[in-house]
């Protein structure tokens, strides 16, 4: 019997993630989207000290359709990162691990930062902020 | 390693299909990998449609009849029909559980039925789960002691209270459905020990009478055979005896942090 060619099962196309699983990988994924966010951030910080030419082409670009579409991302993923991340604090001091508890808490992870993120751009778009 | 796609000589193709149902009323269809390491050729999805009232209320049932009335080449494990052997895990309707606790009654449409995930195929639905069991083995899954052993008759005493720091982690049956459940065993199973063989090892580190814990959390302090976990929860939701391997976990990484104090 051949044990050198055998085929690797089925895996992440076949498993049916539970809930809990989706917000963890996304709590991966803006984990990534954070971090480049922060480039973006170092590099508005850069423009801003290199002088008003600078400042104004990353301001515009900002300010922009596009602009504005990924600092919506960005802050729904820094808020989605920190409430997840609440919830990080929690397991690591051990609590909050019952099974309804979890459901519950990711739950609570996904409606908070869906609302922070729309609280946030209500407040920024009806103060006229560009 | 994160690799997303099977290998070439994984991809799942169609297979045949097998109709006996007629006319019946409650029937359904399963989908089933299958894999020959005979034929050398990929692995495929067949698909039985079967007549309910010929077999039993289980998933196992279903499988069992399969086998015994429409193709005796199907390949699984199966003993104890009662959810206490663990032979019979694999994947069905997307979540690993045990066939034989599986009703039939609480899938929706077709029942597809899958080897445990990210792991070598031995024949159909039979994983190799020779790493597995060697990863529990490694965590020395004995009572290890120092002090002398008690006159023959008596035993080593333990209170009530620190018996029921067993409870939920005794129970483990080592199906794998945890372990094959969990993206970073996907990934890493290589270094990662997984969450059977970590409630395992916490079943040692928690029970008063091993001597050893001190030996078994130093073993344990290591990038990868403890950290991979990311408290992802498939473990603790897929477990069909219903234990919390998630927690098991987290109370060793909080003995880890306290042996450094």
């Amino acid at each position: 019997m051949s044990t050198q060619n055998r085929p690797l099962s089925p895996h992440l196309e076949v498993y049916r993630l539970p809930l809990t699983g989706l917000i963890s990988i996304t709590h991966r994924m803006t984990g990534v989207a954070l971090s480049v966010g922060t480039l973006l951030f170092a590099y508005w910080l850069i423009a801003a000290a290199s002088g008003p030419e600078s400042y104004a082409t990353i301001n515009g670009f900002l300010g922009s359709w596009i602009g504005k579409v990924l600092l919506f991302l960005w802050s729904f993923a820094f808020y989605f990162h920190f409430c997840n991340g609440i919830r990080h604090l929690f397991w690591d001091a051990g609590k909050g691990f019952d099974k309804e508890v979890v459901e519950k808490t990711a739950k609570a992870v996904l409606i908070t930062s869906v609302v922070l993120t729309v609280l946030t751009w209500i407040i920024i778009l009806a103060g006229g902020g560009s | 390693m994160v690799e997303f796609t099977l290998p070439p000589n994984s991809k799942v193709g169609t297979g045949k299909t097998v109709t006996a149902a007629n006319n019946a009323q409650r029937k359904k269809i399963f989908k089933i990998y299958r894999w020959d390491p005979d034929s050398g050729e990929n692995p495929r999805l067949d698909s039985f449609e079967i007549n309910l009232e010929n077999c039993g209320p289980m998933v196992l049932d279903a499988l069992l009849y399969i086998k015994n009335e429409l193709d005796p080449t199907l390949t699984l494990r199966r003993s104890c029909r009662e959810g206490i052997c663990g032979s019979c895990a694999m994947n069905i309707d997307g979540r690993n559980t045990l066939a034989c606790t599986k009703a039939i009654a609480d899938i929706d449409g077709d029942v597809k039925i899958y080897p445990l995930p990210h792991m070598a195929v031995v024949k159909d639905l039979v994983p190799d789960l020779t790493h597995f069991y060697a990863q529990y083995a490694s965590i020395k899954p004995w009572i290890q002691t120092e002090s002398p052993t008690p006159p023959d008759d008596q035993e080593r005493l333990q209170s009530k209270e620190d018996r029921a720091k067993l409870d939920g982690l005794y129970e483990c049956i080592l199906c794998a459905c945890c372990s094959t459940s969990c993206p970073s065993y996907w990934w890493n199973s290589d270094r990662y020990l997984g969450p059977a063989a970590l409630l395992q090892a916490y079943r040692w580190i928690a029970d008063s009478r091993d001597e050893a814990t001190g030996e078994r959390l130093e073993a344990l302090e290591d990038p990868f055979k403890l950290y991979r976990c990311h408290t992802i929860m498939n473990c603790t939701d897929t477990c069909p005896k219903g234990l919390n391997p998630a927690k098991a976990i987290a109370e060793i990484k909080k003995l880890q942090v306290l042996k450094g104090t």
